[in-house]
């Protein structure tokens, strides 16, 4: 299978483009210009190499989880920590990539929208590393959910702007977003936070997050001597996923499956499996499946987890799907719950919510492959920020 | 100058809407503007962001608004303005179809740059519907050649940067913006965003053909005040 996509248009198949008002163009145009340089100078990837070893802490462990994988009796379940990431997810790869790209634009003002505020605070960080001004935008209903988030980026330096409205979660933040981005797109560079969004946003944020699937290959190979037979990651926007299935993109063998929310079970309307139950619509800057009415109308969606709560997904998840390279099943709140609390009790690892998904996925399907199997979860984030809903729900 | 006063379709609801639309064309619109309700509008403000809100919530759909014009005759032409996806869910061919049955003869999609509208434009040429660009002062010479190349009837100047919304003064640069459109225009220039009162329309007298006053009329629906007056103040300065 080909991976050079994007397109020079940014399709990923039929999905992708770039569907924005006519004051953005130019700033994409820009955009994708700047990056063309960057990925080809030695200078900006050392300082971004440097900074992912001395500030974030990678390459992140690829952990063989023995005791999870001894109570569950099947196939060895390995799990890629980017909760031991500096800010406690994979979210700082790209922020710190685009923050260091924000530098190259001649930009001082940085703007994001966060869900779980993993984004959020990833962005604040790098913003803080590098001197940049960063503005927030958060659904007031996640800035509820996810208050130590919110503390973090107030600390951080950053001002959070709590959106109210619409649904009041991850869609609004983007929509208020863009508009400000619309604004203020002379000075400000927009760090998007997933693999979201018009061209070139989503090949960026996927190339900054592949080295979690070009260090998870290195390290099966150097640990086991082989690649991992299957490769588990949750998708909202599909971030994490993107960054780790796209190394492995060539390894036909190698079985990839993202996890979405399914909420409260997907034959009821609370839940954002996209994938499972969208149709393809254009939201956000780009072609590719959308939980939709069926006059286009955007719905609502619910997931216990505010990172994966949103009613779109990145257009390069869309062309996986429908070429078959990778499959998207979903699991709900009450099953990432328990995957949770089975892992914080066999292995002492508290995952995020959203990463709790893919976990959960691994459970369901370890009992059903040989021991001399392998699953590769990628642990996303850490759980810190979700002890209160846990604890809500208990 | 042409006044092209916009309303969002429905709004507040299908009756009322109906109601405001023939106020308006009563009372000196040159051409009518139709906004197309969608529940995620990123290039519109606050005022027309509720507006949709408020007519989706009312039931409004892009058939029943389809509807409303048909049985709403108007001496002016009728474009309809609108983000992608609700198009894309009834269908483009259905849609332009729909749109010469209702006497809407033209269409300005906010989120549909030149990049991605080659078969926007085939079909819309057609289907005998104008396909009506936007332009930016963030736009290169470039890109306003090729806007100006592919817009049909005219084209949709947007005064500044930002979304949809009522404004102090015009933007600066707007004039140096409107004259670099002008060398380039092939048809007539309407602005639009920010335009809320007379003093805008008349120091834009001689760069523009048309402006688009939208929030101001949104606003007034909002506030009950008399909207045929509202519009009857806005077409004496034009």
């Amino acid at each position: 299978m080909s991976t050079i996509v994007p397109d020079a248009r940014g399709y990923f198949g039929a999905f992708g483009g770039r569907y924005v008002p006519e004051t953005l163009m130019h700033a994409l145009e820009q955009l994708a210009a700047a990056y063309d340089e960057v990925k080809r100078d030695p200078a900006f990837q050392a300082d971004l190499a440097s900074l992912l070893r001395n500030y974030v802490g990678r390459p992140t462990p690829l952990y063989f989880a023995e005791r999870l994988t001894r109570q569950l009796g099947g196939a060895r379940i390995f799990l890629k920590r980017e909760d031991l990431a500096h800010t406690g997810a994979h979210k700082i790869n790209n922020s710190l990539g685009q923050a260091l790209l924000t530098r190259r634009l001649g930009k001082k003002r940085v703007i994001a929208e966060t869900g779980a505020g993993q984004h959020g605070v990833a962005t604040a960080t790098a913003c803080a590393l590098l001197g940049l001004e960063c503005v927030v935008y958060m659904g007031s209903d996640d800035v509820k959910r996810q208050r130590l988030n919110v503390l973090r980026m107030d600390l951080l330096g950053a001002k959070v702007v709590h959106v109210e409205s619409g649904s009041r979660t991850l869609k609004d933040a983007i929509n208020e977003a863009m508009r400000d981005w619309v604004a203020n797109v002379q000075t400000t560079h927009y760090v998007v936070g997933s693999v979201v969004g018009p061209h070139p946003f989503p090949m960026i944020v996927r190339d900054f997050q592949c080295v979690i699937g070009r260090e998870t290959r290195e390290q099966m190979l150097a640990r086991e001597g082989r690649l991992p037979d299957v490769v588990v990651a949750c998708v909202g926007g599909g971030s994490n996923a993107i960054g780790m299935f796209h190394p492995f993109l060539n390894d036909a063998k190698v079985q990839l499956i993202g996890v979405e929310a399914g909420g409260r079970g997907i034959d009821t309307n609370e839940h954002a499996a996209t994938l499972s139950t969208g149709r393809v619509g254009v939201l956000h800057g780009a072609r590719s499946y959308l939980i939709q009415d069926a006059a286009g109308q955007i719905l609502g969606t619910h997931s216990i987890s505010a990172g994966l709560d949103y009613p779109g997904v990145g257009p390069e998840h869309a062309w996986l799907k429908v070429s078959g390279r990778a499959e998207y099943n979903f699991c709900t709140d009450d099953e990432a719950l328990d995957a949770l609390r089975l892992l914080a009790a066999s292995e002492g690892i508290i995952p995020a919510l959203e990463s709790a998904h893919a976990v959960a996925q691994a459970t369901k399907m370890a009992p059903m492959l040989a021991r001399d199997q392998t699953i590769v979860v990628c642990l996303s984030g850490r759980g810190d920020k979700d002890l209160e809903i846990v604890e809500g729900v208990v | 100058m042409a006044l092209v006063p916009y309303l969002t379709g429905g709004f507040p609801n299908r009756d009322v809407f109906a109601h405001h639309l023939h106020t308006v064309a009563q009372a000196g619109a040159d051409l009518l503007e139709i906004g197309v309700p969608f529940s995620d509008p990123i290039a519109d403000g606050p005022t027309i962001q509720h507006s949709s809100q408020t007519a989706l919530a009312a039931g409004a759909t892009l058939d029943s608004l389809l509807q409303t014009l048909r049985a709403t005759p108007t001496p002016q032409p009728r474009v309809l303005m609108s983000y992608l996806n609700p198009l894309l869910a009834y269908g483009p061919q259905r849609l332009l179809a729909a749109m010469r049955d209702a006497d809407a003869t033209g269409l300005i999609i906010a989120d549909l740059p030149v990049e991605e509208s080659d078969e926007w434009l085939t079909m819309a040429d057609a289907a005998g519907i104008d396909l009506i660009f936007l332009a930016a002062p963030t736009s290169t010479p470039a890109r306003l050649r090729e806007i100006a190349a592919r817009t049909r009837g005219f084209i949709y100047a947007v005064s500044r940067l930002g979304t949809t919304g009522v404004q102090g003064g015009l933007a600066d640069g707007l004039a140096s913006f409107l004259s670099r459109l002008r060398a380039v225009a092939q048809t007539p220039i309407a602005v639009g965003f920010g335009i809320s009162n007379a003093e805008h329309i008349r120091a834009l007298h001689g760069q523009a053909d048309g402006v688009v006053v939208g929030s101001r009329l949104v606003s007034a629906i909002d506030a009950g005040e008399d909207l045929g007056e509202v519009v009857r103040e806005l077409a004496e300065a034009c």
